[in-house]
C-alpha cells in the first residue's frame, strides 16, 4: 500500500458469471452494446409512434387496428383522440432526443470506442459507468410507464412548457402523473449522462497511452471529449428543473405557475409562479442538446470519412476548433428558442446575433469535408454512404437555420411545421445518419462480423431519398404557415395543406419500413455474417490494431504507443496507402496544416 | 492486414520519469517524433483528480441553476415573504468547517503514514471518524433548522422563499451525504490498507467544497430571505 | 453507384428548390403596415440560404462523381489553398453575408417591438384560456374594468371575470368571441393569459406572439386591407390546441362602429 500511485485504474479480472459479464457489467464495450439495445429499442418505439401520429394527421378520422389496446381511451375503437395525439407526440420527441440522439451517438459508440481510440484499458471509473447505464435504462421504463398508468403520458410536448406542466391533471389527461413520470425520467437521465461525463473527460484527458498528444486524438474522440463537456452544464442545469416541476406537482410549490390561473372556472391555489423561468431553464439545457445530439455526429462522419477518402483531412485541428466553437456558442444562444415567447425583445437581438455565428463554424466544417474529397480516392460503402448523406442533411437543416435565427422572420416561422423541419432534418436525420454510418463501420469491431453492404445500400438509398421526401415539404408547410402540434387541421387556411401532410405520411411509412431492413441487417448479422479481420477498412486508428472483437482489456495485456497522427493516408508504406496510428514504421507523410 | 500490438521500442530507463508519478500510461503533451519516446513526459495525473473536478463543475452548475431560479423567482412576483434564519445554522456552519480542519489533519496524517512512521497506525483513522461524526452532526443540525422552520409554519409550499430554503439546504445537505459516503469509502480502504493517494485526495477536495458551497448558500439565502 | 448517388443528390437539390421558386407554398398576402419589411427579409433570407444549399449540394455531388473510386494510378491530390483559404472564405463570405443580414433584420424587428404603439391607437385585450379567445374592448369611457379571477364562470358566460355591479370601469366593456378592428387604424393588443401558455398567430398580419401568464404583454399592429381572418393558437396548449381560433374581422370605420353598437347591445 506504500506505493499507491502507480496505476490510477485497477486491473480488473475479466467477470465469469453471466450477470457481471452481459448484465451489470463493469465493462466499457458492454456497456457501449447496452446502449446501444437501448437506443435501438427506444428508435423503434419512436419510430413506432411517429407512424401512428402521421396516419393520425393525414387520415383523421381512420382507425388504427390495435391501438385501442395501447389506450382504451386515447383510442376508442382504434381511432386516435387529439389528445392522445399529442401524448404520443410527446413521447416521440422525448424518446426521440433523450433516449435515441443522446445516447446511440455518444454513449453507446463514445464508451465503446474512445478508450479504445485513446489506448486505455477501460474507462477510469467502470462502477459509475455501470450505474450510468443503469440509471439511463431506469428513466427509459419510468417514462415509458406513463403509458399505462393514470391517464397515460404527458401531452405538454417533449419541451414541457410552464404552466401547462406544472398545473396538474386539471390541464389535462396526461398532465397529473404523466409530468411527474416525465420529470422524474428526466431527472434520472440527467444523472445517468453527468456519470457519462465523469468517465468520458477523464478518459480522454489522463488515460491517453504513449505518444497520443490531444492533437493525435481521432476527431471522434474529439467529439466525443467536446460532447461531454456540453452533456456536462447541460444536464446539471436540466435536472434542478425537473427537480422543481416535480415540487410543483407533489408539494404544492409555486415556482412555475403564476398567481390568477383559472381553470375550468376554478381558481388555482399556487401563486406568483415564473412561467419564463422554466423555458430559460430548459432551454438553457435544449440549445445544447441539440448539439450534444449533432457533433457525435460530426466527429463520426469525419472518422468515417477520412478513412474511405484515404486522405487526411484538410485540416484535423480547423475541425476540432470547429466542434469546440460549436460547443461554447451553443450556450450563448439559447434564447433564440423564445423570441415571441414574450422575453425582452432586445434581449432577442442579442441571442440572435450569436446565432448567425454559429452558421460560421458549421460552414468551416462542411467545408474542410466537401473539399477534402476534392482529390481523394473515396471509397464507396455503407458507411461512407451514410457519412456523405449526412453532409447532405446537415447543409439542408443547417440552411434554414439562416431564417430562424432571425427575430424578424421568427414572427412568421416560429411553431410551425419549419422549425419541425428544420430540427427534424439536422438534429434527427443528421444525426441518425451518423449513428447509421458508426454502425455500419464499426459494427465489425463490435460484433465480430461483418454487416451485409447490399442491405446496407438498400438502406441507404430508401432512408435519403426517404428523409427529403417527408422533412423537405415540412419547411414549405411552415411557410403557408401550417402550425405545428396539431392534432387534426380545422383551419380553413390549412385544408389546401392536407393532401401534402398525406404525401408525407406515405413516405414516413415506407421510409420507417426501410428502417426494419437495418434492423434484420443488424441482427442477422450478429450472429450469422462473415467474420470481420481485424481492420476491414484499411484504418488507422487505435480501436483497428487490437483484435476483433476487442479482448476484456483492449489491447490483450500490453499498451500500445502511439507514433503518428490519426489518419496517415495516402502515404507509401507496407500495409498499403496508410500507417497506422500504433505501428512504428517511418514514413514519408505530408505533415498536414497546423 | 495490419499486425496487432507492436512491440514496444527500447528506451534508456535512466531518461525515464519517475514511475511514481504516472498515471496509467497516460502521455500528456507529446510530440514524439519518429518514434523517439526519449523526449516525451510520461506523466499524467491520476484519473480521480480530473474526475473530481469533474463532480465540483457539475454541483457548480446545478446550484448556478438553482440561484438564477431563485433571482427570477424573487423578481416576479411580490409574494415573497422574508423571514429570519434560523441561527442553527451558524453552529452548523462551525461544525462543518470544523470538519475540514479534521480533514486536513488525518489526510496530513494518513501522508506521513504512507511516508512509514508505522507507529501511527491508528490515528489517520481516528480524525477521519471524527470528520465523519462532524458531518453527520451538520445534517442533523440542517434537521434540526427544518424542524424549527415547520414550527414556525414555514413548510415547502408556503412560500417562495420557504421553499427555496428547503430545497437549497437539502440539496446541500443529500451532497454532504455523499461526502459521508465517500469518507466512508476512504476509511473502509484504509483499514484495508488499501487506500490510493487519489482517493483521499479526491474525498479531501469534495469535502471542502461542500464547505465553499455552503458559506455562499449561507450568504445567498442570508441575503435574499 | 458514386455518380448515381452524385445525381441524385442534384436531382433531390433541385426538386426541392422548384416549389420555393414556384411559389407554389407560401405566406399569404401581407394585410399590415409593418409586414414588408418582414417579406423583404424572408425573401433575402431566401435567396441566400437557396445559394448557400444549392452550391454545397452541387460541390458535393461534383466531387462525388469525381472522385471516388479511381483506378489505382490516381493519386492523391490536395485543394489548392488548404484550409487557410477556407476558412477565410468562411469567414469572409459567409460570416460577412450572414451578419448583414441579421443586421437588415433588426429594422424588421425593431418595428414591430422597440416601437411604441402611437397614443391614438386603439386598446383592446384578448384573453386566452383553454380553449378559446375571448376580446374585450372597453367601451365609451376608454377604460378596462379590473378581472377578478375567482368569478370568472364559462357557464355564466362571464369569460373575464368581470364585476360590473361593483366596478364601474366594466359596466361599458364588450366582451366578443370574434376580433372586429377598424381598417387603417392603428390597434394595441393587451393580451392576457387566464390560464397556460398561448399564442396569436395571424398570417396575413405578420404577428405571432406568446401569451405570458403571469405576464400581460401587448402589440401594436396596422391592419390595411378589409376582410376575415383566422387568429389561431400556435403555442402548445393542451387537448383542444387544435381547435383554438378565433376570427379577426378587418372592417371599415363605419362598418366596425356598427358593428360594436351590435355587440354593445348584447352585453
Amino acid at each position: 500500500m506504500h506505493d499507491m500511485s502507480t496505476h490510477a485504474v485497477q486491473h480488473h479480472a475479466p467477470p465469469t458469471s453471466f450477470i457481471r459479464k452481459h448484465v451489470f457489467s463493469l465493462d466499457h464495450k458492454v456497456i457501449g452494446k447496452q446502449y446501444y439495445a437501448l437506443a435501438l429499442i427506444a428508435a423503434l418505439a419512436g419510430m413506432g409512434l411517429s407512424w401512428l401520429m402521421r396516419i393520425h394527421l393525414g387520415w383523421t378520422n381512420a382507425a388504427i387496428p390495435g391501438l385501442q389496446l395501447l389506450s382504451k381511451n386515447g383510442a376508442p375503437g382504434g381511432v386516435m383522440t387529439p389528445e392522445y395525439y399529442l401524448q404520443l407526440m410527446t413521447m416521440h420527441g422525448t424518446i426521440m432526443v433523450f433516449f435515441v440522439l443522446t445516447t446511440a451517438p455518444f454513449a453507446a459508440f463514445g464508451n465503446f470506442f474512445l478508450p479504445i481510440q485513446v489506448g486505455a484499458e477501460d474507462m477510469p471509473f467502470p462502477h459509475f459507468n455501470m450505474m450510468s447505464f443503469w440509471v439511463t435504462f431506469v428513466a427509459f421504463v419510468v417514462l415509458m410507464a406513463s403509458f399505462f398508468v393514470g391517464d397515460g403520458p404527458t401531452l405538454g410536448g417533449w419541451t414541457q412548457y410552464a404552466p401547462l406542466n406544472a398545473v396538474g391533471a386539471v390541464a389535462g389527461p396526461g398532465q397529473g402523473l404523466g409530468v411527474v413520470l416525465w420529470a422524474t425520467s428526466i431527472a434520472l437521465f440527467c444523472v445517468g449522462q453527468l456519470l457519462g461525463a465523469l468517465n468520458f473527460i477523464p478518459t480522454t484527458l489522463d488515460l491517453r497511452v504513449k505518444g497520443m498528444s490531444l492533437m493525435r486524438l481521432p476527431l471522434s474522440a474529439w467529439a466525443w471529449f467536446i460532447t461531454s463537456c456540453m452533456g456536462l452544464t447541460a444536464f446539471a442545469v436540466l435536472m434542478p428543473a425537473c427537480i422543481l416541476v416535480i415540487l410543483d406537482h407533489v408539494a404544492g410549490t409555486s415556482f412555475f405557475v403564476p398567481s390568477n390561473t383559472v381553470i375550468n372556472d376554478q381558481l388555482l391555489p399556487h401563486s406568483g409562479g415564473s412561467t419564463l423561468l422554466w423555458q430559460h431553464l430548459f432551454w438553457f439545457f435544449g440549445h445544447p442538446e441539440v448539439y450534444i445530439a449533432i457533433v457525435p455526429g460530426i466527429g463520426i462522419v469525419s472518422h468515417i470519412l477520412v478513412t474511405n477518402m484515404r486522405r487526411p483531412m484538410l485540416s484535423h485541428r480547423v475541425l476540432i476548433y470547429s466542434m469546440g466553437a460549436l460547443a461554447v456558442l451553443s450556450y450563448m444562444v439559447y434564447g433564440h428558442h423564445m423570441f415571441v415567447s414574450g422575453m425582452n425583445p432586445i434581449s432577442s437581438l442579442a441571442f440572435s446575433f450569436p446565432t448567425l455565428v454559429i452558421t460560421i463554424p458549421s460552414t468551416i466544417v462542411v467545408l474542410i469535408w466537401v473539399f477534402s474529397l476534392y482529390g481523394s480516392k473515396l471509397r464507396i460503402n455503407s458507411a461512407s454512404l451514410f457519412a456523405l448523406g449526412f453532409i447532405s442533411m446537415f447543409v439542408s437543416g443547417g440552411v434554414s437555420g439562416f431564417f430562424l435565427a432571425q427575430p424578424s422572420i421568427d414572427i412568421m416561422l416560429h411553431a410551425t411545421y419549419f422549425v419541425v423541419g428544420h430540427f427534424h432534418m439536422v438534429m434527427g436525420v443528421a444525426a441518425m445518419f451518423g449513428i447509421f454510418g458508426g454502425t455500419y463501420f464499426w459494427f465489425p469491431k463490435m460484433a465480430g462480423r461483418m454487416m451485409n453492404e447490399t442491405l446496407g445500400k438498400i438502406h441507404f438509398w430508401l432512408s435519403f431519398v426517404g428523409t427529403y421526401c417527408i422533412f423537405m415539404p415540412f419547411h414549405y408547410l411552415g411557410m403557408a404557415g401550417n402550425v405545428r402540434r396539431y392534432s387534426t387541421f380545422v383551419d380553413d387556411f390549412l385544408q389546401p395543406l392536407i393532401p401534402l401532410h398525406r404525401f408525407i405520411t406515405v413516405a414516413a411509412l415506407l421510409t420507417g419500413a426501410a428502417q426494419l431492413i437495418f434492423v434484420y441487417n443488424l441482427i442477422h448479422s450478429r450472429f450469422w455474417g462473415k467474420l470481420a479481420p481485424d481492420n476491414p477498412w484499411d484504418a488507422t486508428s487505435l480501436e483497428w490494431s487490437t483484435a476483433t472483437p476487442p479482448p476484456f482489456d483492449n489491447f490483450g495485456g500490453q499498451h500500445p504507443v502511439v507514433y503518428h497522427d490519426p489518419y496517415q493516408y495516402g502515404v507509401q508504406s507496407s500495409t498499403g496507402d496508410y500507417v497506422m496510428q500504433a505501428s512504428p514504421e517511418q514514413v514519408k507523410t505530408e505533415h498536414e496544416e497546423k | 492486414m495490419a499486425t496487432t500490438v507492436h512491440e514496444p521500442p527500447q528506451i534508456d530507463p535512466h531518461r525515464l520519469p519517475d514511475p511514481r508519478h504516472s498515471g496509467n500510461g497516460g502521455g500528456r503533451n507529446l510530440a514524439p517524433a519518429d518514434g523517439d519516446l526519449r523526449v516525451t513526459l510520461d506523466y499524467s495525473p491520476p484519473p480521480s483528480s480530473t474526475g473530481i473536478w469533474v463532480v465540483l463543475f457539475a454541483i457548480t452548475m446545478m446550484f448556478a441553476a438553482f440561484t438564477s431560479a431563485l433571482i427570477v423567482r424573487k423578481g416576479s412576483s411580490l409574494d415573497w415573504q422574508t423571514f429570519t434564519l434560523p441561527s442553527i445554522l451558524y453552529f452548523n456552519t462551525l461544525v462543518l468547517l470544523a470538519s475540514s480542519i479534521t480533514l486536513e489533519v488525518s489526510r496530513r496524517r494518513v501522508a506521513a503514514f504512507m511516508g512509514g512512521l508505522k507507529s501511527q497506525v491508528e490515528s489517520p483513522a481516528r480524525w477521519l471518524y471524527i470528520t465523519l461524526f462532524l458531518g453527520l452532526l451538520f445534517v442533523a443540525g440542517q434537521y434540526v433548522a427544518w424542524s424549527q422552520l415547520s414550527a414556525e409554519g414555514l413548510y415547502l409550499a408556503t412560500n417562495p422563499s420557504s421553499s427555496f430554503f428547503y430545497v437549497l439546504t437539502a440539496t446541500h445537505a443529500l451532497h454532504v451525504l455523499g461526502g459521508l459516503g465517500g469518507l466512508i469509502y476512504v476509511i473502509r480502504k484504509l483499514s484495508k490498507s488499501a487506500l490510493r493517494r487519489s482517493a483521499l485526495v479526491a474525498t479531501a477536495r469534495y469535502w471542502h467544497f461542500m464547505d465553499v458551497l455552503w458559506l455562499y448558500l449561507l450568504f445567498l439565502l442570508w441575503m435574499k430571505l | 453507384m458514386a455518380k448515381f448517388f452524385a445525381v441524385t443528390i442534384i436531382v433531390i437539390a433541385i426538386l426541392s428548390a422548384i416549389p420555393i421558386l414556384r411559389h407554389t407554398w407560401v405566406a399569404p398576402e401581407d394585410i399590415s403596415t409593418h409586414g414588408r419589411l418582414i417579406d423583404e427579409q424572408m425573401s433575402e433570407t431566401m435567396a441566400e440560404a437557396g445559394i448557400s444549399f444549392l452550391a454545397a449540394q452541387f460541390m458535393l455531388a461534383v466531387f462525388i462523381w469525381k472522385f471516388s473510386n479511381p483506378g489505382p494510378t490516381a493519386t492523391i491530390k490536395k485543394f489548392p489553398g488548404g484550409a487557410k483559404g477556407l476558412v477565410v472564405a468562411a469567414l469572409l463570405v459567409v460570416g460577412v453575408e450572414v451578419m448583414a443580414l441579421g443586421i437588415f433584420g433588426v429594422k424588421a424587428w425593431a418595428n414591430v417591438y422597440l416601437t411604441p404603439p402611437s397614443a391614438s391607437a386603439m386598446p383592446i385585450q384578448v384573453q386566452a384560456g383553454q380553449f378559446a379567445f375571448y376580446f374585450r374592448y372597453p367601451g365609451p369611457d376608454g377604460k378596462l374594468g379590473p378581472i377578478h379571477p375567482e368569478l370568472i364562470n364559462e357557464g355564466s358566460q362571464n369569460f373575464y371575470g368581470l364585476d360590473p355591479e361593483h366596478d364601474t370601469d366594466s359596466r361599458d366593456d364588450i366582451v366578443t368571441a370574434e376580433m372586429a378592428i377598424p381598417v387603417n387604424k392603428e390597434i394595441h393588443l393587451l393580451m392576457h393569459a387566464k390560464d397556460v401558455g398561448h399564442s396569436f398567430y395571424v398570417r396575413e398580419l405578420r404577428v405571432q406572439q406568446d401569451f405570458v401568464p403571469g405576464l400581460d404583454v401587448s402589440l401594436h399592429f396596422t391592419a390595411t386591407k378589409v376582410g376575415k381572418y383566422e387568429i389561431v393558437c400556435t403555442q402548445l396548449c393542451g387537448l383542444g390546441h387544435y381547435n383554438m381560433k378565433a376570427y379577426l374581422n378587418v372592417l371599415s370605420q363605419q362598418d366596425f362602429d356598427d358593428w360594436l353598437k351590435k355587440e354593445a347591445a348584447m352585453q
